[in-house]
């Protein structure tokens, strides 16, 4: 025991970390953010911890190489002894991260604690999270897959909308001008150099900025910050009934980011990895490049968006929104913190959370997507096994309406739901509908014979309420 | 000497250490920088020569019917596996003109398909759809579809290896 005594002394007199470390752990902080609403930053740093720990010892087992990468990844998941949960805390730690990253700002946001002197910090955060948003971008990429490959293709589209220098962009990312060997190896190194190491410095940053400025009192309505008295308030506050960090506020960070470790490690464990999809073919067309979860609501942004603003959306949406948030201590940096004398905060984060969702439920059903492995039509739902209606049934199989419209539950969503179409339209609107298209429906005049359309007529006709009223049938 | 002259000779000292040891330091930074930066930006400029490729004897392609052809792209890496592969949509019409098309949608690059009963190219996305002859026919595509130059050569259909179309603006 006296052994590690002195060995301890010998180490604390030569390099005094202790002695500079001690102070800065137990700073004091104001007594009422030692609270459960200040736990979400420190627990996206626990998930980025486990995001460095697993993302190495994947690095142990990864191979990234173009054409070898997807094999690496099937041996990982299926022939290590860890691999597959060690995969999946690597993929739901990513999940947590940008789920606690987002709730974290929501809280600063709604407690104003970028106001100053803390703007730095809010600023700096601002970088984390688009760092972040590269990570769990490039994270889905290095998971090379097929689903990797054409996401890959859709993000160089949309950097390749940039005005002027949009070509030269798409192929910096792609790494040439097809997918090909350099794209992963690059993908890689933003993965796994460049991104985290400025995630660490920019987090050494932001922590620094923590303890500089002090972490934020718990706002109170009717206590407005004004930059002036400011600081001096804020240390006569904790000078009087301040707490140590540690352990008074930290065990509240310990215990939640438990928590958060602990939910991530068993949903490893029972859900594990995302299953790999097909392997990265770029000629295998068999592909919807659908998003991690976290994506969704983007990639249902994309697809929502009106085509003739589409690009402008497109490049200057996310800039927009970047902008505004680096602009943001700017804009408001005194005055109210609390968020009961700040209403319109409280409606922007309901307006921000309710759109996401919103984008992110349609995102799910991607209604605007062919469904082309849609269930035929069967004779049952047709109704009968001959003549034009049963004909005009075998057309809506075979022609690709199914894809784009239901009816009686086969088919997809894209366009209208035509299970009562006969009660609604004419023959003659349904002609020329199928001839001319509309809003969203190519015109199919110079595709179907007059036989084929008419029995495609027929049929439609045919999609009735099984006794219809007397007044909704249409004389035709 | 007065005290002030020896400060000042002083200050100017200062001044150039500090001076000289910015510059050296930049200058370092600046010479190793250009094969740092030059490497990480080579695949914009590092063009490959655009090859032909066969993809299949002229006769065996349907009349009338777009047909998916599988190729290797343009001098790929040894180590890129089955990623250097791409494909196109071929359709062989009468007096054997032929028409390629890229299989990147124009929106947003994902791989649309041929459906062949309702003679559309349809794009899983976001609903982007094309008549046969690559025009837009619904959804948000701002263009019709990227052709692929096509050569006949001894009774052998050839595709000339291209970019990935990217849809630019400006
Ligand atoms: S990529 Fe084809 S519709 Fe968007």
């Amino acid at each position: 025991m006296k052994f590690f005594n002195n060995a301890w002394n010998w180490f604390e007199d030569r390099t005094g970390l202790m002695g500079a470390l001690w102070p800065i752990m137990t700073h004091a902080v104001p007594k009422n953010s030692a609270s459960w609403f200040y736990v979400f930053g420190s627990a996206t740093m626990f998930a980025f911890l486990l995001q460095i720990a697993t993302g190495v010892t994947l690095a142990f087992m990864y191979v990234p190489s173009a054409g070898e990468a997807y094999q690496s990844l099937e041996f990982i998941t299926n022939q290590t002894h860890f691999g597959r949960i060690v995969r999946g805390l690597h993929n739901w730690g990513a999940s947590a991260m940008i789920l606690l990253v987002g709730i974290h700002m929501i809280r600063v946001y709604l407690t104003a604690s970028y106001k100053f002197p803390r703007e730095m910090n809010w600023i700096t955060g601002v970088v984390l999270l688009s760092l972040t948003i590269i990570m769990a971008f490039s994270g889905q990429v290095v998971r090379w897959d097929q689903t990797a490959v054409w996401s890959m293709i859709v993000a160089s589209e949309q950097a390749g909308r940039i005005p002027f220098i949009g070509q030269w962009v798409a192929q910096f990312l792609i790494g040439g001008e097809t997918i090909g060997g350099a794209t992963l190896s690059r993908m890689f190194a933003y993965h796994v150099f460049i991104v985290p190491a400025l995630l660490i410095i920019f987090l050494v940053f932001h922590l620094y900025l923590v303890i500089k400025n002090g972490i934020s009192e718990f706002p109170k309505a009717g206590e407005p910050v004004d930059p002036k008295t400011y600081r001096e308030k804020y240390e006569a506050s904790v000078k009087r009934d301040g707490v140590p960090f540690w352990p008074v506020a930290a065990w509240r960070d310990m215990v939640f980011g438990f928590i958060v470790i602990t939910t991530i490690l068993l949903i490893a464990i029972i859900i594990g990895p995302p299953d790999l999809g097909a392997p990265p073919n770029p000629s295998n067309i068999d592909a919807l490049p659908v998003p991690d979860w976290y994506f969704i609501f983007y990639f249902a942004f994309l697809a929502l968006m009106p085509p003739p603003m589409e690009t402008v959306l497109m490049v200057f949406g996310p800039l927009l929104v970047g902008l505004l948030l680096f602009a943001l201590p700017f804009i408001s940096n005194r005055g109210e913190r609390s968020p009961l004398r700040r209403p319109w905060a409280v409606a922007m984060v309901a307006l921000t959370i309710g759109s996401i969702s919103g984008l992110w439920a349609i995102g799910i059903s991607s209604p605007w997507s062919p469904h082309f492995d849609a269930k035929p039509l069967t004779v049952e739902i047709i109704g009968t096994d001959s003549g034009p209606v049963y004909r005009g049934g075998e057309h809506f199989n075979d022609k690709g309406c199914l894809y784009c419209h239901t009816i009686s539950g086969h088919g997809g969503l894209r366009g209208p739901n035509l299970t009562y179409i006969g009660d609604r339209l004419s023959a003659n609107e349904l002609t020329w509908r199928i001839m001319n298209g509309g809003l969203n429906m190519p015109g199919f005049g110079g595709t179907l014979t007059n036989d084929e359309l008419s029995d495609l007529v027929s049929f439609l006709k045919s999609r009735k309420h099984v006794n219809p009223q007397p007044s909704s049938s249409g004389g035709d | 000497m007065s005290e002030k002259t020896k400060t000042s000779e002083e200050c100017s000292r200062r001044q150039f250490f500090t001076h000289i040891s910015i510059t050296l330091g930049s200058l370092a930074a600046l010479m190793v920088g250009i094969p740092i930066v030059g490497s990480v930006l080579a695949p914009i400029v590092n063009k490959p020569k655009p090859i032909w490729r066969p993809v299949g004897e002229l006769r065996s392609f349907t009349l009338d019917e777009y047909v998916k052809v599988n190729f290797v792209d343009a001098s790929p890496l040894p180590w890129a596996g089955i990623t250097a592969e791409t494909a196109a949509w071929v359709r062989r019409s009468k007096n054997d003109e032929l028409t390629v098309f890229s299989v990147n949608c124009a929106h947003l690059g994902c791989p649309v398909r041929w459906v062949s009963g309702a003679k559309l190219f349809m794009c899983p996305c976001h609903g982007g759809v094309y008549y046969s002859d690559g025009t837009v026919a619904a959804g948000p595509p701002p263009r019709g579809l990227y052709s692929y130059p096509v050569r006949i050569k001894d009774g052998q259909v050839e595709i000339k290896t291209s970019p990935i179309p990217i849809t630019t603006v400006l």
